[in-house]
């Protein structure tokens, strides 16, 4: 019975397609299942785990990543929509030397993080809404956190952190 | 979660998407950014087993100014449509309605054209559309045909498209001197709306479409018609669930929705300048 089972699994293997992407500047082919979601693509496929999947229902926001300079949620997008397209994750913020990026520097400075589950995300987030808006202020990193969620409810931080890199926010 | 497994075509052409859709039939689903789709796929409430990826039609991606309305690509990004200089001084509801929808990360991945197609009564565009009066342009094998976004709606996640068929165009009347206002409830950022209204005030013309109301995107319109004779917003407001049948669920009951959609239909007016 079970030799029955694991054959008729093994007749129905799904076809595969080649997805090329480039990761925080490296191009990354892998061949993968339609349904591969972007997020196990870069965590099982490229091996970037910094990239964390949360609710799994594009709410949380801890999966974010950028796509073409955009904050995008990767649990919600399958890997083959973005073939060929170019992908920054937490990873690929710092620099080689090891340099924090000025928004990781922030939330280190200003204890924007507590347990971190969720930082990545707000990072990526944080960075993509600067990017749209240099000089945000509290309302608007406010408003532009709102795909984001804390667990440990730290927001407080995290807004100052953001704020500390607006040309809008306090020093 | 995983989705059911699929098989994965990308369309190279509105043509080429069409001649998919007839080769697959109701077997296949175009997929646009895929933010109301992939939630589904992977609650496995939706398991098509050919996905259309439409996401590379770019030439449908754009806001025209076309003589007394708006032509905009059915796959303009909601962040496109949301800062788009044109919507946002010709028909500021939906530009507003439009920054409404989930979040950013959202925005820059989910249509204007795929959140009509879907055609969820809980979904905030469609109420701007159905105010403004718009009109949806449907491509199919046999070429374009118009329908207006009160016909376009047809039941809990149906709309006039049918299998074989694309949305392609939304057009929206100019309206750079009405008043407007969007409405929304909920209890939590990002949040889809428990009720929400969108409401547009342009002289004599009056729209009013609701937000998760019914079991389709709708309008009210008891309350349109008592405004124009010369109802107050207190008064007319009293009409926005006249007739409608309001789902019940864990956020809010029937009842409470229809107390809901009274007091925001009543916001609206006022804040469109409807005393």
């Amino acid at each position: 019975m079970v030799a029955d089972y694991v054959s008729t699994i093994s007749r129905t293997e799904v076809k595969k397609l080649q997805i090329d992407l480039t990761v925080n500047g490296t191009i990354e082919s892998h061949n993968v299942e339609a349904r591969t979601l972007l997020v196990h693509y870069l965590r099982d496929n490229c091996g970037l785990t910094g990239t964390n999947v949360g609710c799994d229902s594009s709410s949380c926001g801890a999966c974010t990543v950028h796509l073409d300079g955009e904050a995008v949620k990767s649990c919600t997008i399958f890997a083959a929509q973005v073939d060929g397209q170019s992908v920054t994750t937490i990873e690929g913020m710092a620099e080689a030397d090891g340099t924090l990026h000025p928004m990781q520097e922030a939330f280190h400075a200003n204890h924007g993080l507590q347990c971190g589950y969720c930082t990545p995300g707000m990072v990526m987030a944080a960075t993509s809404l600067l990017k749209e808006i240099p000089d945000a202020n509290e309302q608007q990193v406010r408003e532009g956190l709102e795909g984001n969620l804390c667990r440990c409810t730290g927001y407080h931080n995290i807004v100052k952190s953001i704020l500390a890199c607006s040309e809008g926010g306090e020093k | 979660m995983i989705p059911v497994a699929f098989e994965y075509e990308r369309a190279e052409s509105s043509e080429h998407a069409l001649s998919l859709l007839v080769e697959h039939g109701d077997e296949a689903k175009l997929i646009a950014g895929g933010h109301s789709l992939v939630p589904l796929m992977k609650f496995r409430l939706a398991a098509p087993s050919v996905l259309v990826d439409i996401g590379r039609l770019t030439e449908l991606s754009y806001v025209r100014d076309a003589g007394d309305h708006l032509a905009i690509g059915a796959l303009t990004r909601h962040f496109d449509v949301e800062h788009d200089a044109l919507v946002r001084s010709q028909c500021g509801l939906l530009a507003q309605a439009t920054s409404q929808v989930g979040d950013p990360q959202v925005r820059h991945r989910g249509t204007i054209g795929g959140s009509v197609a879907h055609g969820d009564p809980a979904s905030d565009v469609p109420s701007a559309l159905l105010a403004l009066r718009a009109t949806m342009i449907i491509t199919g094998p046999d070429g374009e045909r118009e329908v207006a976004a009160d016909d376009f709606f047809t039941g809990f996640l149906e709309t006039a498209v049918s299998e074989t068929e694309l949305l392609t165009e939304i057009r929206v009347p100019k309206v750079p001197n009405a008043g407007w206002s969007f409405q929304k409830f909920n209890r939590r950022a990002q949040d889809w709306a428990i009720v929400g209204a969108s409401v547009l005030v342009d002289g004599v013309n009056v729209g009013v479409g609701l937000v998760n109301m019914d079991s389709r995107p709708v309008r009210a319109s008891a309350v349109e018609d008592a405004v124009r004779d010369g109802a107050s917003a207190a008064d007319a407001s009293a009409h926005a669930a006249d007739d409608r049948d309001a789902p019940s669920d864990l956020n809010a009951n029937a009842d409470f929705r229809a107390h809901l959609a009274r007091v925001l239909v009543r916001r609206g007016l006022e804040a469109s300048g409807q005393h």
